[in-house]
């Protein structure tokens, strides 16, 4: 059966939404790309946006905070975090069931608010018969999702959701199984810690690597990333910023850069990196030239296999 | 990697050769900051000479940042000089050329720590 990653939300600490200001200033720039062409049907001029212009002009990278689905084509369903993206990824789970109470298995990362703000309007949480696990290797995660739909930040309190609600806690660096799925967590560098998972199923490796900074001085620290990164088809990697702010002004921030990103998963042997977690400052065509620099990076620096290096953006799919 | 260390006025050159990563970063930096804490204060400057650089990783920039905030704390100057395209490339990627200040030749990087540090190299 078919592994597919479908990500709901790929922005990092707050959910960002695009401007009237962004959308005339994409049209103006698509209408200076056409300058003196004309097309004839709407069909010509999609295929003129489609093939011609860049993504920054044609399309945004979104603004939903992390939430990323793994689809294995089963009943259940498998879901990284709880951003602000879980509430698109509530309305296909809703849609996709029909009527039918659903399974789903979340991951969390850590319980920073852009990782649960999405929770209260996860639709499913909703439906009776629904059963939700939340696995987390942090004591404090059954807390943060029940103090932020306390009052008076929110009407509905945690208690009163339909659905059944489980907290599983798991152990770093042990794989553990979940409905067929095998999953191991990993400790990465972020205030109050999170984690990392890999999963594996019928040959397919898939690392979600988000909120995770990388100190250059630690050798070893590394060579644990590049383990836990190891042969992966996909690695989902928190790439917020530009590796000049990551070490100076933004040190210590908790997150990591796009070259980094390359580095290790050069070390690991990694086939395809995915930039993720993007700051939300940073506008469609900052990023679309972040992963420029990625990819140019990984050309000048690749003595293997190349590296295929993309950028998420919600709505994105990509099969392992 | 060995450094090669030469001395204009109140300007220190250092030439670094071959390529700069993980493995050899942090003996590196040793070195480094000793030349930085003797040389890049008060007015003083370091100049890197990386026309012999092949490559240089992440860790390798961080150890040039961490240099240069040694020499700013002593009121001192780092500046880069004569990189190689691809080494240039790698600052224009990871977004150094906006931190450090490069200049294309050594003569032109001395010439900005001081007239007297270009006078010494001309006479050279």
């Amino acid at each position: 059966m078919t592994m597919r990653i479908r990500f709901w939300g790929t922005r990092g600490s707050i959910p960002v939404a695009l401007t009237s200001y962004d959308i005339r200033d994409k049209l103006a720039r698509a209408l200076v790309e056409a300058s003196g062409r004309t097309f004839a049907s709407y069909e010509e001029a999609h295929a003129f946006a489609s093939t011609e212009l860049d993504f920054s002009i044609t399309h945004t990278f979104g603004g939903h905070t992390p939430c990323v689905e793994l689809d294995l084509g089963g009943e259940e369903y498998f879901v990284c975090d709880m951003g602000s993206g879980a509430r698109p990824f509530g309305v296909h789970v809703l849609a996709k069931q029909s009527r039918r109470p659903a399974t789903v298995n979340v991951f969390m990362s850590h319980v920073h608010w852009d990782h649960i703000m999405g929770f209260p309007f996860f639709g499913p949480a909703y439906v009776p018969g629904t059963t939700i696990r939340i696995h987390s290797c942090h004591d404090v995660c059954e807390q943060a999702f029940r103090l932020q739909q306390a009052a008076p930040c929110f009407p509905v309190a945690f208690s009163q959701l339909a659905a059944s609600i489980e907290f599983v806690k798991l152990e770093p660096d042990t794989p553990h199984e979940v409905s067929g799925l095998t999953v191991t967590p990993h400790l990465q560098l972020h205030s109050g810690d999170s984690f990392g998972y890999r999963f594996e199923k019928d040959g397919k490796r898939v690392v979600y690597s988000t909120d995770s900074e990388h100190k250059l001085e630690n050798r070893a620290e590394a060579e644990g990333f590049a383990a836990f990164f190891r042969d992966a088809d996909v690695v989902i990697f928190d790439a917020m910023y530009a590796l000049a702010d990551a070490i100076s002004v933004k040190a210590d921030w908790g997150h990591s850069s796009n070259i980094v990103g390359v580095e290790l998963c050069q070390m690991a042997n990694a086939r395809h990196l995915v930039l993720f977690h993007h700051e939300p400052a940073n506008d469609d065509a900052t990023l679309e030239g972040l992963l420029k620099e990625a990819r140019r990076f990984e050309e000048l620096t690749r003595s293997g296999e190349p590296l295929k290096v993309s950028a998420a953006y919600d709505g994105l799919e990509i099969e392992p | 990697m060995a450094l090669q260390v030469r001395s204009y006025a109140n300007a220190l050159v250092l030439g670094v050769a071959g390529r700069l990563d993980q493995d050899n970063c942090e003996a590196f930096r040793a070195d480094l900051m000793v030349h930085v804490e003797r040389s890049a204060h008060d007015g003083g400057a370091v100049i890197l000479d990386l026309r012999g650089l092949e490559y240089i990783s992440s860790a390798g920039l961080r150890c040039f940042l961490l240099a240069s905030r040694q020499a700013k704390a002593q009121h001192g100057r780092i500046f880069m000089a004569a990189l190689q395209p691809m080494v240039a490339e790698i600052f224009e990627i990871s977004h150094f050329n906006m931190v450090f200040q490069v200049f294309p030749t050594v003569r032109e990087a001395l010439a900005a720590a001081s007239s007297e540090a270009a006078a010494a190299f001309d006479l050279t």
